[in-house]
């Protein structure tokens, strides 16, 4: 129908510019809604002491403090002749990456063996598959500090088992989607395969997998995403200082005298988090060498 | 300007300012009561576009197009027309019978007037007994029935068809040819057909307009006087091979005059090939 | 913390279950597998009582504490179904608010998609300084930022999806705005919206329970875990977290009834692939 393709959008958006270009103006998109939301931010603070309100809570320099001044708390010391709060958060992040990103390739390996292991076999999926649904209603938090002790007495140090916990968090999308994604081949493409009389696993790796690419990236998105916060929520009940979790403790205990603190970490954190996503998406982008399916 | 046309087309220009884009250059048409007017020509001729213009889909950037003696946005207002498009469109949601019974909601018809309706459309598109069949367990062909049917629900007295056998198999194909006549005769409807098949628009049409591309103009009309009603055996009439035969060249002179080659004749060779 | 965008292909999982009782049963027998291996063999291969008591003695925990667990789970459910109902229709609202100016919201969606990468359980410290330690409101604020994020962004998804032919059949009916949207978009993104819906059932239960972790009420059930953990009573803390989960499964499985019900016409063989 390429006359209908004529008739149709062809009057404005896709004339395709440079992706330098359209990088640009992506970039330029963000930095306009950021910049909305925190005029919005401080109007909103504003208004409310203005007219004093206390619903839905009451603002002042506690519950909201000013975004500048979270920024601010970033490069000044934490506490008296301290390191800078950036610098304690940089470190606590880190760490934390490094429980999430272990805890995000186990669960990702394991994840996507499941997957394929339950793609293989209806039976299987039927028996299991629910059970693997509802493990992910079971409240992590509350299992985490058995989990830690319990692998500590097996000499397992502490991050580590906050990665298993990472990994408890991210191999439920992989293994749902790489089952989606292994039964989503072509039945002709299968057909051609069975012509040339390929066993199995030439399929699996052939034509499954390859055609299972844009579910599995799609999932690895959602997995990257709660392997953080597997990693910070692992933390909070392991008593492990090193973390963003701990830093959240800490912060949280002197929340009334320097609340720029714990906004600060959160900000970080949310840093981590979309810098862990954004990571999957530049793989993918590399991997499958097109632009990634609609993302989310 | 006939009087009595029911589509009446001047000098429409049709131009995409952000593509550079000339679709449609001065086109003038008139369509009569009662004619099955075919649209034929390369990809990017513009004959999809000008389909949606009648249709008051697109807006011509110049020219007058007037529908059953109003504006193209009175008439669709109005409600003047039906359109079947490619794909059949139908909603996964509604059932048969709601999907034929869409339009009929809209204008605002009580249950029972959308029921009977309903009902006689299936009947008309020899779909009786499929009315709470979904979409999903029809096949192509009965996709497209059911699609005419909706789009003749209210009767319009244009009927606006933009390739709708395009994605069915040739013997399929063959088989809506033969109802959409029945039912273009039982009802006296005006069509306007889009298509890419020389065969096709000769046996359906009573004038077939060709269309050459970059920018989109009339080539040329063929007057197609093979006797009605059409049959099977039309096929075998030497005056259809004449008629497109004509067609045909036609379109090759519009390959002819294009220098540099760039343009595709795919339907051409797809024409050759079948 | 999951946010799977496509709706589930109905031939897998969901409509098998709910169609023919026989699929039941390896799920049936895993279920008793895994009650036989906790009740027996996890304490014979040494699996210490504080990482995972024997099955019986928590079913003894579960009823002597029965009526305590109850009025929690009870609490805690309220907190999450406000979560939800508030970050749901909030999510709703705005995806519909948005799919009307297009620009906007395909500018938004990177940013709700963004927002969606961020722990928000970091930031139950915070609501608590808002809302005060005991007030259920800070665990409903909570439970509603986690279900916001992905029913917005599937939403969206699914009122922008529609077919672009599906809107110009429309417009050939003179259909009013509010039409096109009560009878095309809404039945096309039910799907999507259902898929999302799922999703943030069990994270409104598992926002409402974690953001327990740094302070709530004692009526609370993430805080009766917590205490039963450090009395060392690990029976009780597991019957609690059966709880939690039990609720957490309850809530999903009647979303995915309404969906069965909503999305009846939805075929078993269709997903919704990109």
């Amino acid at each position: 129908m390429a006359d209908a393709a004529v008739a149709g959008p062809l009057d404005g958006s896709s004339l395709r510019s440079s992706p330098a270009l359209v990088a640009l103006r992506r970039a330029s998109s963000i930095a306009l809604a950021l910049a909305a939301l925190w005029g919005l931010w401080e109007a909103y603070r504003w208004t409310w002491i203005r007219l004093d309100l206390t619903w839905p809570f009451v603002v002042d320099e506690t519950t909201m403090p000013h975004i500048d001044d979270i920024v601010g708390s970033l490069f000044e010391p934490s506490r008296t002749n301290g390191p800078l709060l950036i610098h304690v958060l940089l470190d606590s992040a880190l760490f934390t990456a490094k429980e999430a990103a272990v805890g995000f390739a186990m669960g990702a390996s394991i994840g996507f063996a499941l997957g394929v292991l339950l793609a293989h076999s209806r039976l299987l999926q039927r028996g299991v598959l629910p059970y693997i649904v509802a493990s992910q209603t079971i409240p992590i938090l509350a299992i985490a500090p058995m989990v830690v002790v319990g692998l500590g007495s097996k000499g397992v140090t502490d991050w580590v088992s906050v990665s298993v916990i990472s990994a408890y968090l991210s191999f439920f999308p992989v293994t749902i989607n790489t089952v989606r994604g292994l039964q989503s081949a072509d039945p002709r493409a299968l057909e051609l395969m069975r012509s040339y009389a390929a066993g199995p696993w030439r399929v699996l790796w052939k034509l499954r997998v390859p055609s299972s690419l844009p579910f599995v990236f799609s999932a690895l998105r959602v997995a990257a995403t709660a392997s953080v916060v597997g990693a910070i929520v692992g933390e909070l009940p392991s008593s492990i200082p090193d973390g963003l979790g701990g830093a959240i403790l800490n912060f949280n205990q002197y929340y009334t005298l320097d609340p720029e603190n714990l906004w600060a970490t959160n900000l970080i954190a949310a840093l981590l988090g979309i810098s862990f996503f954004v990571a999957v998406l530049v793989v993918e982008r590399l991997v499958v060498r097109r632009a990634p399916e609609h993302v989310a | 300007m006939n009087a009595d046309a029911v589509v009446s087309i001047q000098g429409v220009t049709k131009t995409f300012a952000k593509a550079n884009v000339t679709a449609l250059e001065n086109i003038s048409v008139d369509l009569l009561p009662g004619e099955f007017v075919s649209l034929i020509g390369p990809s990017g001729c513009g004959k999809s576009t000008l389909l949606r213009v009648i249709g008051d889909l697109i807006e011509p950037t110049t020219g007058t197009v007037t529908v059953n003696r109003k504006s193209a946005h009175e008439a669709r207002l109005a409600r003047d027309y039906g359109i079947v498009f490619q794909d059949s469109v139908l909603f996964d949601w509604r059932t048969v019978a709601k999907n034929i019974a869409l339009p009929l909601e809209l204008l605002g018809w009580d249950r029972r007037r959308r029921a009977e309706r309903v009902k006689e459309m299936t009947a008309l598109v020899e779909l009786s007994g499929f009315e709470s069949h979904h979409p999903w367990q029809l096949s192509g062909g009965m996709q497209q029935r059911v699609s005419i049917a909706r789009a003749l629900a209210i009767e319009p007295a244009l009927l606006l068809m933009d390739e709708p056998f395009g994605a069915l198999d040739e013997m399929t194909r063959e088989r809506l040819n033969l109802e959409l006549l029945r039912i273009w005769h039982q009802l006296g409807s005006t069509v306007v057909f889009v298509t890419h098949s020389i065969s096709e628009a000769v046996f359906l049409s009573t004038r077939v307009v060709v269309m050459s591309p970059r920018p989109g103009r009339i080539r040329g009309i063929v007057d197609v006087d093979l006797p009605q009603p059409r049959t099977v055996q039309t096929h075998e009439n030497p005056r259809f091979f004449e008629l497109v035969t004509a067609v045909r060249e036609l379109l090759r002179g519009i390959e002819s005059a294009e220098e540099d080659g760039t343009l595709e004749s795919e339907l051409l060779a797809a024409e050759e090939a079948t | 913390m999951t946010t799977i965008v496509e709706p589930v292909p109905r031939g897998a999982f969901t409509r098998r279950v709910g169609r023919h009782v026989g699929d039941w049963i390896p799920a049936l027998v895993v279920f008793g597998l895994g009650l036989a291996s906790w009740q027996w063999l996890f304490p014979w291969l040494g699996v210490e009582r504080f990482l995972l008591p024997r099955f019986s003695d928590v079913l003894d925990a579960f009823w002597t504490q029965r009526d305590s667990l109850w009025s929690a789970g009870w609490f805690t459910f309220k907190e999450a179904l406000g979560g939800f109902a508030l970050g749901c229709g909030g999510a709703i609202a705005l995806a519909v608010a948005f799919g009307r100016f297009r620009r906007v919201g395909a500018a938004l969606m990177p940013l709700a998609i963004a927002a969606n990468a961020i722990p928000i359980l970091a930031f139950a410290p915070i609501t608590n300084a808002w809302f005060g330690l005991l007030s259920p409101w800070s665990k409903i604020v909570i439970a509603a930022v986690l279900c916001f994020f992905p029913v917005f962004v599937n939403t969206l998804r699914g009122l922008t999806s529609v077919q672009p032919e599906s809107i110009e059949l429309m417009r050939s009916y003179a259909a009013s705005e509010v039409d096109v949207f009560t009878r095309v978009r809404v039945p096309t993104s039910l799907p999507f919206v259902f898929t999302a819906l799922k999703v943030a059932s069990v994270l409104a239960m598992i926002g409402a329970v974690v953001g327990d972790f740094f302070g709530g009420s004692t009526e609370a059930l993430g805080i009766q875990i917590e205490s039963s953990v450090q009395l060392s009573r690990y029976e009780e803390a597991w019957a609690a977290i059966l709880v939690a989960s039990i609720l957490g499964i309850v809530f999903y499985a009647a979303i995915a009834a309404a969906e069965r019900r909503a999305l009846s016409w939805h075929p078993s063989t269709r997903g919704a692939s990109e």
